[in-house]
Order: structure tokens, then sequence, then C-alpha cells
């Protein structure tokens, strides 16, 4: 535990990339293979069961601390992360443990069938054993929220330099279903042995946008110097659902988000499909419900994935078809190296020996001329219920991670509206003990309803004078959460807009965000809930 | 009628009626007791200031020509029959808490402090009174310090590490106190320490006053980059980033502060290097010394008064929070470097003030020491 708490230390102490892999590499060279593949897993998402709920974790804390219940929230809202509040919080350790990352964690996941009483007992101990930053890597695996700070493409560089295996093989062994128990360090590094899974997807090509960081829209000038000649491209609307992939091996089937979640439980309508599709299958595509055939918003898919059980009535109302974007390997090949033009065949001639049709759909091609086509084309994408317009290099390879070049987003515009802030709470991570959350509200009539909450879209130095001003102009605390005094003007950006019932404006937004601080603009002219109701199309 | 308190909270600062003096006001007055010489404690403008023995040079160079009475710790001086005396802060060198007694009732204003003995500053002395005004910057129970003796391990290390790599090494603290602490801790046998002008000003200002600094070389355009680099650099907050500091890359550049204890922080600082070293007292500091003036009530003027003082109160003390012109609620440090409202009248002296930096002297209000908050998020 002490060569992890370190790792993460000094990956704490730089922000240089280089350095990191290097501080990675020492890791890696110094740690029983278990460890490394303990490691692995952590960083790549692969957290392990939560034994002890962080209910029970947090009040053992605040007894371990001897400070009062409230002063233990105030402080998590200062620190901003309930693994570094409760390492900072304790007293000095009493002793000190030799024990590794494999051997904590069997401890851990050994939990499950003490009681109550031996858990606590087991924790306080634990806890007087380590040190503050062991503690705190220690208070990560037990609580299961491991984000760090640093993303998996570097730990998969720093595993490549020192098994000299190139780092897109390694992230796609790394891939699916595995758990440090399961998979070794060994059957990693051999390429045989790590085949053997046959429910590990590949990892996705994702594309940029090709507005990169400006809002400005592209001309189609613009688009002909950066993309070239218009025959070169495959254009097809950007859906918005869940991206996954599907996979057909060995009479087995299996559903993966993006997220790496194997998530084959969740839809059954796509059984009878995935089940025909001849072994050796891989397909790319999005997941949406479908109503009349059409698309719906995703709003309508978020409810259903939010539900525990499936019931008869939600995969009635809600029932979810793919729409297929690619195909990623026929016959039990991997055909990634193909073109996009050669997938695409493919992908046809598998959708057109589909006894499904309505559930195995095709993404359609958008033929068009010219940039200017395309971009007459993409201003129907609301109607459409897409997000906007996806560019495919026909010649291009299925790539790993997101890259420039061959695969390009080009999303519509957002809807946005005007609103004042009235409400500000404190952010997490970097941006803890600052207020960086706010919500915001419109006008109805004299009134101000609250309609969204936005965390992101500021620049560090706004942050700190919206933040200033927060701090000295607080109406009222409640909790965490503080009421503003209502006067700063925000344009708020989003993607969607739809009616729902949880919320007290009547309406839920897509990806709401703040575009720009509205200096030039008082409370008062603020929109309205009737510009926003008229947004809903009705 | 009920008797009006010896100390009040005015809009010009913290004011002693009976005595007809201030103490640490943010405006101009007749009559200004310091604390200590950091730019959010000692406003220039004001007629006549009484401050340490050890601050007066610092006051002259900052505040140019001011009329300035100084005194030893312990020492009484008599204003319309209410007794002042100085006693040691630990803060910084020449930092002190106000002592004011009148018909045998005593208060004590602790300005900024700290309990640990830095080596450097007189150490912190509790001192026995009715009602205590305490800072709190460091109020919330995850701040605890560790013994400055380990952090400097951690900074000499840091230090020899990166001569090995060929790195430059530039360290930030504030340009009083914070720099001297470190300058006074280095391990001068990895190399030599070079000086930001800001940073050597002040040294020199100190080694007027008869402080014995350790031997510093101030950065001038003359100075041989290569032989700077194989030092260390002492640097104050306000030139992270520039191109003053860029040209000594590629380097490796520490920050010293109490905030660098939360990862967020640290990570917003984007340091290569944290070091977690206050002049500030913490958690543990704040709430012994509290308890070691034995007071009857104690008022908190800046850091996070609201949640410390909630955590007095249910403690069996009798805490206040006293909302003043700083009265920034937890708000410490996250003020915008350049604020306007807060800005004092320039000093005259920084025009012609040779090699000062601006953004040093500038007016924040309590709370807000540039060592510490200032500049916090840059």
């Amino acid at each position: 535990m002490k060569a992890f708490a370190q790792l993460f230390l000094s990956l704490d102490e730089t922000n240089k990339t280089n350095e990191k892999v290097k501080v990675l590499k020492d890791y890696f060279n110094n740690v029983p293979d278990t460890d490394k593949m303990h490691m692995l897993a952590l960083f790549s998402g692969r957290k392990p069961k939560r034994q002890i709920n962080s209910t029970l974790v947090r009040n053992w804390a605040i007894e371990a601390s001897n400070i009062p219940g409230w002063l233990f929230e105030e402080s998590y809202h200062v620190v901003g992360d309930l693994a570094e509040t409760m390492s900072l919080l304790m007293p000095q350790n009493r002793g000190s443990s030799s024990k590794t990352l494999t051997e904590w964690i069997a401890e851990i996941n050994a939990l499950g069938d003490k009681t109550e009483e031996e858990k606590k007992l087991w924790l306080l101990d634990s806890w007087a054993m380590l040190d503050t930053s062991e503690r705190f890597v220690f208070n990560k695996l037990l609580t299961g929220s491991f984000r760090v700070g640093v993303s998996q493409s570097l730990v998969v560089k720093a595993l490549a330099e020192i098994t000299g295996i190139e780092a897109p093989a390694l992230t796609h062994r790394i891939m699916g279903s595995w758990m440090p128990a399961t998979y070794t360090y060994e059957q990693l590094v051999h390429e045989d042995s790590a085949s053997d899974d046959i429910s590990r997807p590949y990892p996705f090509f994702l594309a940029y946008p090709i507005q990169e960081t400006s809002e400005k829209q592209k001309s189609s000038d613009e688009l002909k110097i950066a993309l070239g000649d218009e025959g070169e491209w495959q254009a097809e609307w950007k859906w918005d659902g869940i991206r996954s992939q599907l996979i057909k091996r060995g009479g087995e089937i299996f559903i993966w988000s993006r997220g790496e979640d194997l998530a084959t439980d969740k839809f059954p309508e796509l059984y009878p499909f995935l089940n025909a599709l001849p072994d050796g299958t891989v397909i790319d595509g999005e997941l949406l419900s479908f109503q009349n055939g059409l698309p719906m918003p995703f709003n309508v898919l978020q409810t259903r994935i939010g539900r525990k059980n499936l019931t008869k009535k939600i995969l009635e109302e809600s029932p979810v078809a793919v729409i297929a974007y690619d195909c990623l390997e026929y016959n039990g090949e991997d055909i990634r190296n193909r073109t996009q033009a050669e997938r695409r065949l493919i992908l046809e001639e598998l959708q057109a020996a589909t006894p499904f049709p309505e559930i195995f759909r095709l993404s359609a091609l958008i033929s068009f001329e010219t940039w200017d086509d395309l971009a007459k084309t993409r201003e129907q994408s609301r109607a459409m219920i897409a997000e906007g317009i996806m560019l495919k290099r026909k010649s291009a390879t299925y790539q790993v991670g997101r890259k420039r070049g061959d695969w390009w987003k080009w999303k519509i515009d957002p809807l946005s509206v005007d609103a004042v802030m009235i409400y500000a709470q404190k952010g997490h991570g970097r941006r803890a003990d600052l207020y960086t959350d706010y919500t915001f509200a419109v006008w109805d009539g004299d009134k101000l309803v609250p309609f969204a909450k936005a965390y992101s879209g500021l620049t560090d130095a706004e942050i700190n004078k919206v933040d200033y001003f927060i701090k000295r102009n607080t109406l009222e605390k409640f909790g965490p959460v503080r009421t503003v005094k209502p006067e700063l003007v925000f344009e708020i950006g989003f993607e969607g807009i739809n009616k729902s019932s949880r919320h007290k404006s009547g309406i839920a937004l897509r990806f709401p965000r703040i575009l720009r601080w509205r200096h030039d603009k008082p409370k008062e002219e603020a929109d309205t809930i009737e510009s926003l109701r008229a947004l809903l199309g009705e | 009628m009920p008797k009006k308190p010896l100390l009040e909270f005015t809009d010009k600062g913290i004011y002693c009626a009976i005595g007809k003096f201030y103490i640490d006001p943010w405006k101009p007055v007749d009559d200004a007791v310091i604390t200590h010489a950091h730019a959010d404690h000692a406003y220039w403008g004001h007629k006549h200031y009484l401050a340490h023995h050890l601050s007066r040079e610092v006051l002259l160079y900052r505040l140019g020509e001011i009329q300035l009475q100084t005194v030893e710790y312990g020492e009484t001086v008599i204003k319309n029959g209410v007794q002042i005396s100085l006693f040691p802060a630990g803060h910084v060198i020449g930092s002190a808490q106000i002592r004011v007694e009148h018909q045998g009732e005593v208060w004590v204003v602790s300005g900024d402090y700290k309990v640990e003995d830095d080596g450097i500053s007189t150490p912190f002395e509790p001192v026995r009174c009715n009602h205590f005004i305490s800072e709190c910057t460091f109020g919330m129970p995850v701040y605890q310090w560790k013994p400055q003796v380990e952090i400097f391990n951690d900074v000499n290390n840091w230090w020899r590490s990166n001569v090995e790599h060929g790195l430059a090494t530039v360290i930030v603290g504030y340009s009083l106190g914070k720099a001297q602490r470190i300058l006074q801790n280095l391990d001068l046998s990895i190399g030599n320490v070079y000086t930001h002008g800001v940073i050597e000003n002040t040294n020199e200002a100190l080694r007027r006053n008869g402080v014995i600094l350790n031997p510093t070389t101030r950065i001038t355009p003359e100075s041989v980059k290569e032989e700077v680099r194989k030092g260390i650099i002492l640097a104050p907050p306000s030139s992270v980033g520039t191109p003053w500091m860029r040209k000594f890359g590629p380097y490796s550049f520490g920050y010293c502060s109490g905030w660098m204890a939360i990862r967020g922080a640290k990570r917003r600082r984007a340091a290569d290097r944290g070091f977690v070293l206050s002049d500030h007292a913490d958690w543990d500091g704040l709430v012994s010394a509290i308890d070691a003036t034995g007071c009857d009530s104690v008022y908190l003027t800046h850091g996070y008064t609201a949640t410390f003082t909630r955590y007095l109160n249910e403690i069996g003390f009798d805490a206040h929070e006293v909302h003043t012109l700083y009265g920034d609620d937890e708000g410490v440090g996250s003020v915008p470097e350049e604020e306007p409202e807060v800005h004092a009248v320039p000093h005259p002296a920084l025009s012609k003030g040779e090699g000062s930096d601006k953004r040093d002297v500038q007016i924040l209000s309590f709370g807000e020491d540039l060592g510490e908050a200032g500049g916090r998020l840059s």
C-alpha cells in the first residue's frame, strides 16, 4: 500500500505527461504482478465491490476523528472529496503496515460475510495503521470512487514502454469484464492467452468536434479547406442515445456501453437479433428508444436506465433498437484495419440478412454533393432527433480512442436562454471550497423559477469573480446551498429540451452549460419561462 | 446603562474609544496600532503608527515616510489612560498581539499568529485576557500542520533532486515571513540562494533592523542564468508564470502555503510541488491558543469564521463571528487577485520604488495576505 500511496503523491506532484509516465513505470517496476493488475483495474474504472456501505464508513470516520457530525460535513465541503476528508480528519496513525495493495484488497473483499461489529473493528484498526496518504488511497478503495488525475491512456503508455506491446493492443487487452482475480499479468502480456475472454469489446473510436474549441460555426469554405474533397467522406446523423458495442461470439451475446459497462441485462429487446447474428460478429452502434419507428429523445431512455427492474410497461413504452454504425469483427476476424467503406459494405450485408430489421437498423448515409448541401441538411438535425452530423473518411481505419483526422462530429448549435443565477454550491476536486455549481432561473411573471443547474463553461478567472460575488451576496444558507442575490446573468446553452414532471419548471434540459457571462444584461432582461416553453415546440 | 466595550468593530477597523486609537485600521485614522507589516494589516495613510521594533524597517520600506513609534514586546504605552502592550504572535518577524487594558479589563487582538516556533519570528506567547479577538484563517479541522522540520526536509530533498536532474528550483512564498522562514531552513550545502527583487528588498529592510539572515544574492538583469539555475530561487507569489520566472526554465516550482493541505487547492495552483507550510495556526493551534488566553469571550475576524465560531460555542466558549469589512465569511483566499473595491490608495513610493512589485503591495483585506491566500487561484 505504501507504494500505491506514493504513486498517488508522485502523480500529484507533476503536471508533465512524461513525468507521470515515468512515475507509473517506476510503480510497475517495483510492485508484484498482482499489484500491477489491481492498479490497472482501479485505473481503468474496475472498482472493487463496496463491502461496507458508505454511511457506515462515514459514521465510523466521524467517530474516529472525534468531531461533531456537522463539522465533518462542513469539512467535506471544504475538501470536496470524501476519502480525502476522512484521511485528513483522523488522528495520526499509531503503527504502520507493510501489506501490499493485493493484500489490502483481499481483506476488503473478505469483509462481505462479516458482522457490522467485526467490520467496524477491522476498519478502525486499519485506519490506525495507515498514515494520511495511505489512508487516502485506502478510503478510495473502500468507498469505491476511484477517479484519479491520470488518464487510462497514460497508464497504457507506461505499460507499453515496459512490456514492449503496442498501446492500441494493450488498450484492447484491458477492455472487458476481467477482474484482477481472474486475469494475470502473465496473461495480459502474452498475446495468446489474452484473447481468451470472448466478451472482450474493442476500444471505441471517438470523434473530435469539428468546431474544436470555437463556438463559431465553420463556413462551407472552411470545411473545404479543413476536410478537402466531399467525395472522400461519408456523412451520417449523430444520434443521441447510448453508444454501444454488440458482441456475438461462441453462441453468447454481450452488450457493452461506452463507459465499459456490461449492459446485456438492460436491453432484452436486442436478444433475438443478436442471437440471429453469425458467431464472431461485433457491431458498433447507438441504442435508442423508438416509438412508431421513430427515435425518441434521450430522456426517455434515461428514465429507463435509471430503473432497477425492467417492467413490461417500460419495455412496451420505450422499446430499444440499435442504429448500427460500424462492424468491427466479422467471421471472428478483427476487421478494424479495413477501410470505412469496406466495413460499411459488410455492415450492410449483415443488416440485410437480419430477420429483425426493426431492431437492427442501419445508420443511414446522408447524400450530399457539396459542403454547403450538408450544412443545410445539418439544420434539420433537431427535427430528426439527432445531435448533428458525423463525418467519417471513407478510407479510415477504426482507431482507438479520440483521434483527430478521420472522424469528426459536427454538432448543431446549442439552444440557449439568458438566465439569472439564484443558488450556488461548492464544487469538488480541483474546485473544492469554491462556489462553482450554480442553479439558474428564468422569469415567470415577477418570480424567478429555477430550471437548470450548470457546472461548466466559465474560465478559472470568471469562477473566482463569481465566487467572490456569491460570498458577499448570500441571502440564505441551506446546508451547503446558498441562495444568492439574483443579479448575475448568464447565457445557458443546452442540446435539447423536454417536458418533465420531476422539475419545478416543468422542463428538463439536456447538457446544460454556461456559454457566457452576460455582463451587459441586467437581471430584468433575462428570458422568461414562456421562451423556454416555446422551445418545446408545442 | 451597559458599559461600552473597550474595543469595538467599526467601519475603519478595531477601535478603542477611550484610548482613541485603532488596531490595524483599513481607512486613514489619526492613531493606528499595527500588529504586523503585512499589507492587509498595515495600511498607508494613518497619522501615527505604533508597532514592534522589528517591524520598523519593513514598515518604512513599504509605507515610506510615516510617523512611527516602535516598542519592545512587553513594554507598555499609555494612550488616554489605556495601557497598550505588544506580545509575540509568531506569525512573521516583528508580528505582535496587541494587549489593551483599562480599569482591569483586558482585550487582546491577535492579528495573525501561529503557535509553532519557526526559529526566526519571536515565538507566540499566550496572553491572559477577558476578550480575545482572533483570526481563524485555517479554522477547519482538516488543516493540521506537520512540524516544519519535516516540511523542510522535503523541500531540501526536492531541491537536491532538481539539481541532480538539471532542473532549476523556484520556491514561492510571501516576501515577508515565508521567504525568510524558507531561507533560514534551506540546506546551503546544496547551493546558493537567489532572490527576487521584492524579497531581497524585504530582506534588506530586515537586515537594517538587525535581523541576521542567511546570505542571499539578488537576481538582476546581470545575473548569470546558469549560475542561478544551480541554486534555489526565492520568489513571491506574484512572479508565478511571469516571463521573469520563465527565463530560468526548465525548472520545478514549489509552493509553500497552508492551502496546499488540500489536493483540490494544490491542483488548482498547478505547482510542481506543494509544501504545506503556513504562518497561521492550524486547527489545533487555534483551539489551544484561544484556550490558553482563559478569555471570557472570543471574536473571530477572518477565516472560516462561521464554522469555527459554532464549534467554539459547542465546546463551551462564548464565541462571536465578527462581520467587518473583511468579514469575508469562509471565503478566505478565493478572492480575485485584483479586486478594485478593496484596493487602498496606492502608495506614492510605488512609482519610484526600485524593483518594487506592485502586486506585492496591493492592498487586500484581512485574511488575504498574499502569501497564503492572495493569488491562491492564479
